[in-house]
């Protein structure tokens, strides 16, 4: 079972190749947000690097949101491209879920933040000490709001993402020595688990179709959120 | 001269603005499927394309379109000889839809990749309605986000002899319609409203630029007709919608077939060639014809199904473009503001 995963969420731009439980390829540039210039030549590069049949792909993991909307709809239109053309499912993985599957056999909870602006994060909180567990699925929410619920439960949390640099110092002065943060290899997002995740939801058949398959932008877009917000001053 | 290449199938992506579009055309005119997935519903809503809505309906209706356009076509991807995708000018997040989904569907599948310049594909609307046209020829090119008077002196070749200084054409029709009440798409609306107007009622300044006998100024036409809306309710009288909407667009046309005259005549041009979403404004291509017509020119315009946003131009396009020997790489971006020629 082959699969190529691609991530563009972020500022991160990641493709991977995934065969039967081995990673075989993965290419991650976090430098600029060019993934329109340079996420195809990343899979042109890794798939002749590997000498992979372009045709013998099972399925296109993709990196489905929360993050950048205009990130997303390149990784999203790039998956639904070659879906398209090789007649091959995606496997639609949220970013955060992708993100947390990193860290394997961590004693404590895993919560990945994305940059939201607003002093807002997308978010998701996991566990991973044996089998990996979703604990409370991706959103979007204040980051006082989430460190709110954190504290709910005792016990440390290791904090990874683009959120960090930002909300270091909020987490700190809320959590104390609960907030841990994840090393520089372990902090981004990565092709690679967003293919991993693939490789499962293909054996589980959570599958789409290219026609089926857009971003999960987890938020509505301005002009939405002004219009309901016009709508709901007139009626109420 | 160019070898054309009758058989070439090219599938033309297009998503520059708030249509979805796919398009199968054989050797450059002939048009297999045209498969135009419009947005005009959604935007109404906020008076006007919002940018991000726009992004998310390509992204979420391109694959159905594509699909149908080989369906209508009745080939396969595996037919097609080429791609060409709008990679400018147009609305950066909507074309980055089409660019990305048009390279990975080229490189998926081996095809050749064609970038394609949206103004360039409404002057090339032309060839498919006109087999028998060739360039050079003067093209007046009108649209919601261009106004240009151009010569195309071969394929894929332009000279800019205007230009508008501000406002396109048809983004002063949509400013004025939404100030009068009509809402959005302004053109259409104003040219159903000024049927029953009379286009003398007021005379809004015919914008020139000083200097430059064919650029545009629309900005100044505009102004004028909100200068007058502000006046009349100042004073407590009411304005007739329609002569407004058929006043002003009797300014903007007089403007348009002026500019476009006078190159034909400086030019000694017999051709004229019309292109662009405003291109299906009853109005201008009435006064257009006349106007040839006395000057014994010959008038080319496309019909308003190639006149709106759609995939068979650029698939037109991108032909002449391939037969010429462009070929584009994996980091085709898209160019929100890419120049003609």
């Amino acid at each position: 079972m082959k699969i190529l995963g691609i991530e563009s969420s972020s500022l991160v731009a990641s493709a991977a190749v995934w065969e039967d439980d081995n990673l075989i390829a993965e290419y991650t540039v976090n430098h600029k947000k060019t993934h329109s210039q340079t996420l195809l030549p990343m899979i042109d590069e890794i798939l002749r690097m590997t000498e992979q049949d372009k045709a013998s792909f099972d399925g296109i993991a993709v990196a489905e949101g929360p993050g950048s909307f205009t990130g997303l709809r390149i990784g999203s239109a790039t998956a639904k491209g070659l879906a398209f053309a090789w007649d091959v499912p995606i496997l639609a993985v949220p970013t955060v879920d992708a993100m947390a599957y990193q860290l394997p056999f961590c004693a404590h909870r895993i919560c990945p933040i994305m940059d939201a602006r607003r002093q807002q994060v997308y978010t998701g909180i996991y566990t991973f000490r044996q089998e990996f567990s979703v604990e409370m699925p991706a959103a979007a929410m204040g980051i006082k709001e989430l460190a709110e619920i954190l504290m709910k439960e005792p016990g440390p949390v290791v904090f990874l993402g683009d959120g960090v640099p930002v909300f270091r110092e909020t987490l700190q002065a809320m959590m104390g020595e609960n907030a841990l943060f994840a090393p520089a290899p372990a902090a981004r997002q990565r092709a690679a688990c967003v293919a991993a995740l693939g490789a499962v939801y293909l054996q589980q058949g959570k599958t789409q179709s290219a026609g089926e398959h857009a971003p999960n932008y987890l938020r509505v877009s301005q002009a939405e959120r002004v219009r309901a917000e016009k709508e709901r001053g007139v009626t109420g | 001269m160019i070898e054309e290449k009758k058989d070439l199938l090219v599938l033309g992506i297009e998503s520059s603005c708030d249509e979805t579009a796919a398009s199968v055309v054989r050797g450059g005119r002939e048009v297999l499927s045209n498969v135009i997935s419009s947005q005009i519903a959604l935007h109404t809503l906020y008076g006007g394309v919002v940018p991000e809505l726009a992004s998310r309906k390509h992204i979420e209706n391109i694959d159905t379109v594509l699909r149908q356009a080989l369906r209508e076509a009745d080939v396969t991807l595996d037919q097609i000889d080429a791609i060409a995708v709008t990679y400018g000018p147009g609305l950066v997040g909507a074309l980055l839809v089409g660019v990305a989904e048009a390279k990975a569907i080229a490189f998926a599948a081996d095809k050749p990749l064609v970038g394609v310049n949206h103004i360039e594909g409404h002057v090339c609307a032309n060839l498919i309605a006109h087999p028998e046209l060739e360039p050079p020829f003067l093209c007046l090119i009108v649209s919601g986000g261009h106004t240009h008077l151009a010569y195309m002196k071969d394929y894929g070749q332009f000279e800019i002899l205007g230009r508008t200084r501000d406002d396109a054409a048809g983004e002063a029709f949509d400013k004025v319609a939404r100030a009068i009440g009509l809402g959005y798409p302004g053109g259409p609306k104003i040219e159903k409203a000024a049927r029953e107007g009379n286009p003398h009622a007021y005379e809004f300044p015919r914008g020139k630029v000083d200097g430059s006998a064919y650029d545009f100024s629309f900005s100044g036409m505009k102004s004028a007709v909100l200068n007058e809306l502000n006046r009349a309710e100042m004073k407590g009288e009411t304005v007739v919608q329609a002569d407004v909407a058929a006043s002003f667009q009797k300014a903007v046309t007089d403007v348009l077939v002026t500019h476009a005259m006078s190159a034909v005549k400086d030019l000694g041009e017999k051709r004229l060639v019309l292109a662009g979403g405003v291109a299906s404004n009853g109005a201008l291509r009435a006064a257009l014809d006349d106007a040839c017509r006395k000057s014994g020119v010959t008038l080319y315009c496309p019909p308003p199904i190639l006149c709106t946003d759609n995939a068979a131009m650029i698939a037109a396009a991108g032909y002449y473009r391939y037969l010429g020997g462009q070929r584009d790489g994996w980091d085709l971006n898209a160019i929100p503001n890419l120049a003609l020629g």
